[in-house]
């Protein structure tokens, strides 16, 4: 129920602003920073406790910010850039829900230093689609019902797609060996093996388990 | 975590003059990162290594495999070479932590990781290790602690790939400002009995430069396999390495290493000696199981892992000699 006395701006909603507004009055020193981190690649370079310019590549897109040596690339995309799609759960690196890709490799977020990220391309959750069109392991999801909370599917969605962009037609178990890292506390993973693999085979599949484990001799 | 300041470093020169107190290095960051995350250390530098080129990377020769201490657990794992000759190093890399992880964690940062306790992992224990006056496992929760070696301090050694690389004898190059040294793995480790203080014998202002393997003899076949609560992912219950230099069905030499049986990778040389010269077979390897842990002195909570570690000993044997196939319940066990 809404509370007519609680004014009409969520969390959410605060913080994207904030945070464009933080973006923007950095855009133009992009290009200075980057130029400045390339000429820096030889002798030691020390940086912080306090803030420090970088530069983050997000799904194509350079992003100025100025962050602490100590905040983690999570909380840089989350707080600072307002891409809440990466999800932060254990922030110890045990659930996987904060997965993106660095350079195309599932890696953790949440274990990152925003700092160390240096030229790395960052692919997050929201770069995986295009525009508005879902990609296909994001619609296979949808249609097999494969999320309950949802707090597990950014992650789980980055494990699928990078799978399959390495291996076009994986097998069951490379499925279940993608996703092993990511915890899914509502028990999902069948109809997330059932998405990923209709997505893989191209094909409609009445219970893709059962035919993957017929196509196994299983 | 507390706040500290960042050094990028791009060459070992430059990483070794940053090495000063209070300064901690920075490979894959995840070990570390956890640690500080929970306060259990708070160092005001990290050194960042992550970037130097000269530690990357695998060369494999006819004197042996020479592992740059930066390279990723995956990128190990995926090595035709190393699944080839050195497959249970392969096994162990590719069987460590999550695929998330394992695109990060280097081999050298999961050889110098700190030890899997609770009581040390938690900021509100007090204990040996951070210079209280108990261990608080020996009389408390110690289901997932050590069976053996656990008298002072029940830690579990937390490296999955020490264990082959131990079986396989392998080689730590280690760098200072004063020259280099090469310490055999078998010295790597230090026993809680040898110092409270130290896990390793690696020093403040040493840093890991490379990791030798020499090349297996002829007819070398290993494996690594570990169990735990869960078949996806999860930190090992009871884990063994078996390297056997075969001649057909006969067993000429074996190496056999347990890894979290105690707080330093143990060889079981008990078991080695009944393997040597025998075939084998289910009986051979079910005796060496039980030779392996016959000194065992399990916790109130433990003993289950005495019978899991003979379990874990007896399957690898027969894995590494081609006889079983890898248990679809161990860890991984799936792919």
């Amino acid at each position: 129920m809404s509370d007519p006395q609680k004014p009409s701006i969520s969390r959410r909603g605060f913080l994207k602003a904030a945070s464009v507004t933080a973006a923007s009055t950095l855009v133009e020193s992009v290009h200075a920073v980057a130029k400045e981190a390339n000429e820096a690649s030889r002798g030691p370079r020390t940086s912080g406790p306090g803030l420090v310019p970088i530069v983050l590549h997000v799904n194509g897109i350079a992003h100025s910010l100025t962050v602490e040596p100590r905040l983690t690339l999570a909380e840089a995309l989350r707080d600072s850039l307002g891409l809440t799609g990466t999800k932060v759960v254990c922030d110890r690196g045990s659930c996987s829900a904060c997965t993106i890709w660095l350079d195309k490799l599932p890696t953790l977020s949440c274990m990152t230093l925003a700092i160390d990220v240096g030229s790395r391309n960052i692919t997050t959750i929201e770069g995986i689609a295009t525009g508005s069109q879902l990609h296909p392991v994001q619609a296979a999801f949808v249609k097999h019902d494969a999320m309950q909370c949802g707090f597990c599917t950014p992650g789980m969605v980055m494990s699928c797609v990078a799978l399959l962009d390495r291996n076009p037609s994986p097998t069951l178990d490379d499925v279940k060996h993608a996703v092993s890292g990511n915890l899914c506390r509502c028990g999902t993973y069948p109809k997330v093996f059932a998405a990923t693999l209709e997505v893989a085979q191209g094909r409609k599949l009445v219970n893709p388990i059962i035919s993957a484990n017929r196509e196994k001799g299983a | 975590m507390n706040r500290f300041s960042f050094v990028d470093c791009t060459s070992v020169h430059d990483a070794l003059d940053q090495m000063n107190h209070g300064a901690m290095v920075k490979a894959g960051g995840i070990d570390l990162l956890d640690l500080m995350k929970d306060g259990i250390i708070a160092p005001s530098t990290l050194v960042n290594i992550r970037q130097i080129k000269g530690l990357h990377g695998i060369v494999v020769s006819q004197q042996g495999l020479t592992i740059g201490p930066l390279t990723t657990l995956a990128e190990l794992a995926a090595h035709p070479d190393i699944q080839q000759k050195y497959t249970a190093l392969s096994d162990a890399a590719g069987h460590a932590a999550t695929p998330q992880i394992r695109n990060m964690a280097t081999v050298g940062g999961n050889l110098m990781q700190r030890q899997r306790c609770w009581y040390f992992r938690s900021a509100e224990f007090p204990c040996l290790r951070k210079g209280g006056s108990e261990c608080f496992a020996q009389q408390g929760q110690n289901q997932y602690h050590a069976i053996m070696g656990n008298q002072i301090c029940a830690m579990v050694h937390p490296s999955s790939t020490a264990v082959p690389l131990l079986a396989m004898e392998a080689h730590v190059e280690l760098a200072s400002k004063k020259g280099t040294r090469t310490v055999a793995l078998n010295k790597f480790y230090v026993t809680p009995e040898e110092s409270i203080e130290n896990e390793t014998i690696v020093k403040e202002d040493e840093l890991i430069t490379s990791i030798f393997v020499p090349s297996p003899a002829k007819g070398t076949r290993s494996a690594y396999q570990k169990y735990g609560e869960k078949e996806s992912f999860d930190w090992p219950l009871a884990d063994a390495g078996v390297v056997l230099v075969m001649d057909g069905d006969h067993c000429h030499s074996a190496s056999i290493v347990l890894g979290v049986a105690a707080p330093t990778p143990l060889r079981a040389k008990a078991a080695e000696v009944l393997l040597t010269g025998k075939r084998i077979d289910e009986a051979t390897a079910r005796a060496a199981g039980k030779a392996a842990v016959s000194d065992a002195t399990p916790l109130a909570q433990n003993g289950y892992k005495v019978q899991l570690f003979q379990t874990v000993i007896y399957r690898t044997i027969l894995l590494a000699a081609g006889q079983l196939k890898r248990d679809p319940s161990a860890v991984g066990g799936l792919a």
